[in-house]
């Protein structure tokens, strides 16, 4: 009888520190001082600045709605703070006719596949040009145009819908990939075990995306996972992991790409495990000073995936201080306009609550509607 | 016409409607090869190959996970849940994801697809094989709910439901799976989702029921008319958004209202039933509403025919209620 052997590394603890970004097996591109560590990008210089300018303006438009939020003026943000190479890097990855499952931070790629900046700013405000219609929390998006799924709280359940989706499109002969994405507690989750043990076993063309940013609100990833690593959880389903650095986004963009062309060859879905940091708070509803030690978040100040790129390309194509001031002067005033706007729009009218709930209105809410709207709020809300 | 039980009704129904819409995918546990554990998708998979009825691992989440993903797609997906009582761990993508997708979009995401499932008492199945949980779907905003009693309203109703732009619960009363027989209309058949039929007429009392007790409901009736009491029986057929113009006019007519289900009392929709029998009929009203429902207790195995409302418990109702 053969006694069953435990793949070396397979257990420890999923750590977030650091080093741990560091570590051999992490796929890394782009050294922590902006330097290549293979003399190969794989990403052309005009391409480089162009994912530099998507990961600058979603720091700034966070930047933005975090100051929104503190003065009342929108009623919550939840952001991409620190892990602005993940999420643009991985979109950047993916073809025109790939789609994306978003969790609820991926805002920076919803825009970079082409949601307008204003309908992101009308979601944050609840207002009539809300194309959810105001229905759901900020952040909480929906632009089908753009191929990317609408957005919910609970943790996961979006993993196997992507799945489903994928899956779908290859019934009828459609090449897409779905990139499916989360955070490393939702590997915690039912639906990341039933996504992935349905993604392995039918083969579907997924990329799962697990954003390792360190922490789930206040607990940290070893309080998630037995796990050495979260990547490695993929091989019990039959599913490649394969760990990335995810604050160097040429490492991400090698890596997704990489990912995607092996699903669209069929030959599977890939489980990514993107080693990044949350240098937020959960949301704006979180004070992480509360649990989070400052020493390593100051250790991952350090590195930060937008400075990070900003030295490679002060080195190889000379961005200048200048070019930085503009381009940060282009966002703002880009901003203005998105939030004068959304704070001109109307709240949604009382009569679209009942709208959508099916695809005609059923004979209970044509009275609760109608109650609603001979009430004393119908004049004016 | 073809005579059929409720098996071979439902089965040419996902037939018929996978021959004519190629978008319509079977899947669930055991419902491929073998047919399901009931042989409701019988002969599918030779039919339509494994592409299109499939068997899926053993996790409810993930069938209707996957299922909300092609329906979001653009498929029609049929999720099979083997038992009523097993749907709990796919709550979360039912209530959280697949009841709110068209809402939370704006209407970018409307996610159509039919669940179906068994449902009810009456097989000896203890806790887990018997339970009838439809108030717990009919709570949340956006799902349809329907539960035939009848081989050709399961055909009829399933048709409409595969064709309905909502999800819809499709529960299928195990009980009468193959006991409950008649006339089946060949080919295309619809029965309008949020119609009852009125499976009785009487003058007495109004007893309104859907799925296997409307056989209990139909045998009391009859014992109680030989006591000069007379019954006039609505079977809902859908649960959410009920008939209610026929339950209310029904109500209007006689003046007395027994509902009867097999699910626990408190919280049932036999509880909604009779508030809104209060909201719209209740000048109307001659004797106070009685519901015969299942006790709140769990459902329990040696006494299930204690604990269901069956017709020797429906029998004195009718007959309090009409002699009040």
């Amino acid at each position: 009888m053969t006694t069953a052997t435990i793949e070396e590394g397979a257990t420890g603890t999923a750590r977030r520190e650091p080093d741990d970004a560091l570590a051999a097996d992490v796929v890394r591109v782009l050294a922590p001082d902006g330097t290549l560590v293979d003399n190969d990008a794989g990403v052309g210089d005009d391409e480089a600045v162009a994912l530099y300018r998507a990961m600058v303006r979603t720091r700034l438009i966070d930047e933005r709605a975090v100051m929104l939020q503190r003065q009342g003026r929108i009623g919550f943000h939840i952001g991409s703070l620190g892990e602005e190479a993940t999420v643009i890097g991985t979109v950047h990855a993916m073809r025109e006719s790939d789609w994306m499952f978003p969790c609820y931070r991926e805002f920076g790629g919803a825009l970079y596949r082409g949601m307008p900046l204003q309908r992101y700013f009308d979601n944050l405000y609840g207002n009539a040009n809300d194309p959810a219609k105001g229905r759901q929390m900020p952040d909480h998006w929906t632009y089908r145009q753009a191929k990317v799924g609408s957005v919910s709280s609970p943790i996961g359940t979006q993993i196997t819908q992507g799945v489903g989706f994928a899956w779908a499109a290859r019934m009828r002969k459609d090449p897409l990939v779905a990139m499916v994405y989360f955070g490393d507690g939702a590997t915690s989750s039912n639906e990341f075990h039933n996504g992935l043990n349905f993604a392995g076993v039918f083969k579907t063309p997924n990329v799962f995306v697990c954003r390792n940013n360190g922490w789930a609100i206040s607990v940290p990833t070893e309080r998630q996972t037995a796990s050495a690593t979260f990547a490695v959880k993929g091989i019990a389903y039959g599913i490649p992991g394969v760990r990335c650095d995810g604050n160097d986004i040429f490492a991400v963009v090698k890596t997704a790409r990489e990912a995607v062309l092996r699903a669209s060859r069929g030959e599977g879905p890939t489980l990514i495990e993107a080693l990044t940091y949350r240098m937020s708070g959960h949301s704006t509803s979180d004070d992480a000073s509360r649990y989070r030690p400052e020493e390593q978040m100051s250790a991952w100040t350090t590195l930060d995936p937008i400075h990070r790129l900003r030295r490679y390309l002060e080195a190889r194509v000379g961005w200048t201080e200048g070019q930085q001031a503009a381009f940060e002067a282009e966002v703002a005033g880009e901003l203005k306009l998105v939030i004068e706007t959304a704070e001109k729009v109307t709240l949604p009218a009382l009569e679209t609550m009942f709208d959508d709930v099916y695809a005609t209105l059923p004979w209970h809410l044509q009275e609760q509607r109608a109650e609603l709207l001979a009430g004393p709020r119908a004049k004016g809300h | 016409m073809t005579q059929m039980n409720m098996v071979q009704a439902i089965n040419d129904a996902l037939r018929f409607e996978m021959q004519r819409d190629d978008r319509i995918v079977v899947l669930g546990e055991d419902v491929g090869k073998v047919g399901g554990v009931f042989r409701v998708t019988a002969g599918l998979y030779d039919e339509f190959g494994d592409d299109r009825v499939i068997d899926t691992p053993l996790s409810e989440g993930g069938i209707i996970g996957a299922a909300i993903g092609m329906a979001l797609y653009g498929l029609k997906p049929v999720p099979e849940i083997q038992f009523s009582d097993f749907i709990f761990p796919a709550y979360d993508q039912i209530v959280s994801e697949l009841a709110k997708f068209r809402y939370r979009s704006g209407g970018e995401f409307p996610c159509p697809m039919v669940i179906r499932t068994p449902v009810g008492g009456g097989i000896r199945g203890g806790h887990y094989h018997s339970q009838s949980p439809e108030a717990q779907f009919i709570h949340v905003a956006g799902l349809k709910v329907v539960c035939p009693a009848t081989p050709a309203d399961a055909k009829g109703l399933l048709l409409s439901a595969l064709r309905d732009p909502d999800p819809v619960m499709f529960f299928e009363p195990k009980r009468i799976y193959r006991a409950a027989k008649g006339e089946v209309p060949e080919g295309d058949y619809t029965v309008p989702i949020g119609k009852a039929n009125v499976a009785r007429q009487g003058e007495h009392v109004t007893l309104v029921t859907w799925g296997a007790m409307l056989y209990e409901s139909l045998d009391a009736a009859n014992k109680v008319q030989a006591e000069g009491v007379n019954v006039e029986i609505i079977d809902l057929r859908t649960l959410w958004p009920l008939d209610i113009d026929t339950v209310v006019a029904s109500v209007k007519k006689t003046g007395r209202v027994v509902v009867v289900h097999e699910a626990p009392k408190t919280c049932g929709l036999g509880g909604e039933i009779v508030a809104l029998i209060n909201e719209k009929a209740f000048l109307y009203l001659e004797a106070p509403p009685k519901r015969v429902c299942g006790f709140d207790t769990p459902f329990p195995y040696t006494l299930e025919n204690e604990y269901l409302p069956l017709s020797h418990r429906i029998v004195p109702a009718l007959l309090e209620t009409a002699r009040y």
